[in-house]
């Protein structure tokens, strides 16, 4: 079995399977298999999973939908993003 | 290419979806959904996926008493696993006010045959830890609420649908309908034409364009909703939580991390679903006040969809005056899910086998031209 997604263990067959239930997208296939929902958000096998669309479907890779996305670009606690907030804040202050 | 149908859909979210699985199911032969993007590519696959009973209207809540027991059945019916969970839904009182409105609207979901409670901040921190207890005076509390996988339900209804014939035409936008006697002349913008004497819309946040290009004022405002999720954490808590004065919800996925989303009365109108900083940042905070020991979970994706909203939050079904046989299911506002599978099973009686219903009529467009008495939900975030 070949692992395509290693953030969320998905695999060749998985995404085969939701081609066959009719996904067309690089986005139906991280909702339906989560292949691409990692804690890297597909930056890893994003691109297997393009090719294995065009494959199955044979449609060229640029034909395919691109995905969308999402911020933020790596994980990031609430903790942190508060701590932003205030420094931003702060910053705000000083120049008035 | 000009094709012949007994009835077709627009949108291919849960609504088209579902109500051509119960179309076809009713005995229709030949049904078809339009869907300009893929499944669920709407409203439906940026939901939170929660479904809740305890409403403050009674059409609310009985179309989502009616869902739920539809729902309990569903995954063996369609064949299909859909993360369906009964975890129930805990909505915190905060204040007096809440509290009083809180009373009434038990009161009456229980006359309805509601199993709801009202319970304590002790209780309700039993129910969900982390929580902080200084800003909860009660909360009510149904055991037999839940969530499920927007995505996965989707699909299953659409493969279920498909195996009693429905077919199913992504990337197909409408551009235009037309209405000679009892036809419908529905056009794509590839130049196709299909024909029906039975047209559903089930637009989403774009139904007021639907209804206009048969002239028909269907009035839905569409609002950006963002929600974020968390990186995978172990369980920590079953239900779905609301607060309406914090303003946010959130619950736990099967697969660990945590959804959570909110509403921003400040969100103008219109169809723009990209991603704010903003939000990130309010939604840090109003998180973080509700559960401080809670403040090192990571997020991992941020995304928005559209709340398609009506006058009163309830949504608008059934037939319109001005055009026979052009039914309306939309205007969700912000709980279509939830409702889809009551809704869809309950047009599909009306449409084949005659059968009235009740809310359906209390849920007609008419009551939105006429503002003076509308009996708006409350509870909504
Ligand atoms: C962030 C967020 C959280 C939510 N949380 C919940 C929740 O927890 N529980 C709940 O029950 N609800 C929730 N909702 C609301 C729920 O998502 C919607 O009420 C529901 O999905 C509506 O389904 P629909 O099928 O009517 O609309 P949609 O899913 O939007 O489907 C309409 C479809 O019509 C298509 N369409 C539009 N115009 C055309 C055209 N001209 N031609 C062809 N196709 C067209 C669109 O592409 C779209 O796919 C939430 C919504 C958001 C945005
Ligand atoms: S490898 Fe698929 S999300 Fe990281």
């Amino acid at each position: 079995m070949k692992i395509i997604c290693r953030c969320q263990d998905v695999s060749e067959d998985e995404i085969i399977a939701a081609i066959r239930q009719g996904a067309t997208t690089i986005d139906e296939i991280r909702r339906l298999v989560r292949a691409g929902m990692g804690s890297c958000q597909g930056r890893t096998c994003r691109r297997l999973v393009a090719q294995i669309i065009s494959r199955e479907l044979k449609t060229p890779p640029a034909e395919i939908y691109p995905p969308t996305f999402r911020p933020p670009n790596r994980p990031v606690s609430f903790e942190l993003i508060m701590a932003e907030r205030e420094r931003q804040e702060t910053e705000d202050g000083d120049k008035k | 290419m000009n094709t012949a149908f007994d009835a077709v859909i627009i949108g291919g979210g849960i609504l088209g979806i579902a109500t051509a699985y119960e179309l076809a199911r009713a005995g229709m032969k030949k049904v078809c959904v339009l869907e300009r993007h893929y499944l669920a590519s709407g409203s439906t696959g940026r939901c939170g996926g929660g479904f809740r009973q305890q409403w403050s209207t009674e059409a609310n809540t009985l179309l989502a008493m009616d869902s739920v027991k539809r729902l309990e059945g569903l995954e063996e019916e369609l064949g299909y696993h859909t993360e369906f969970f009964q975890g129930g839904y805990l909505i915190l009182a905060h204040t007096p006010e809440e509290e009083q409105q809180f009373a009434k609207n038990v009161e009456m979901q229980r006359r309805l045959g509601l199993d709801v409670n009202i319970v304590d901040a002790d209780e309700a921190l039993k129910i969900v830890p982390f929580l902080n207890k200084e800003m909860i005076r009660k909360a009510t509390w149904c055991p037999k609420d839940g969530h499920i996988n927007p995505f996965l339900l989707t699909q299953g209804y659409a493969n279920a649908a498909r195996r009693l014939g429905v077919q199913i035409h992504l990337w197909t936008n409408v551009v235009g309908i037309m209405k000679k006697s009892d036809t419908f002349f529905v056009m794509t913008e590839a130049g196709n034409t299909y024909q029906t004497p039975l047209l559903f819309n089930c637009a989403g946040g774009f139904s007021r364009s639907i209804g206009a290009m048969l002239n028909v004022e269907i009035p839905v405002d569409p609002y950006r909703h963002e929600i974020l999720v968390t990186e995978p954490v172990e369980r920590l808590w079953n239900p779905m939580v609301i607060s309406f004065s914090v303003g946010l919800y959130a619950r736990q996925e099967m697969s660990g991390g945590v959804v959570m989303g909110m509403g921003d009365p400040n969100e103008p109108v219109g169809t723009f679903v990209g991603s704010s900083m903003h939000f990130m940042y309010e939604m840090a905070q109003r998180f973080t006040r509700l559960f401080p020991k809670l403040d090192k979970l990571r997020i991992v994706r941020q995304w928005a969809g559209l709340y398609e909203m009506t006058a009163d939050a309830q949504p608008i079904l059934g037939p319109v005056d001005e055009v026979d046989n052009f039914i309306q299911a939309s205007g969700f506002s912000g709980h279509g899910l939830m409702l889809a599978p009551a809704v869809s099973q309950i047009l599909a009686d009306m449409v084949i086998n005659k059968k009235k219903s009740e809310v359906v009529d209390s849920l007609n467009v008419k009551r939105l031209y006429n503002l003076k008495n509308v009996n708006k939900e409350k509870s909504v975030v």
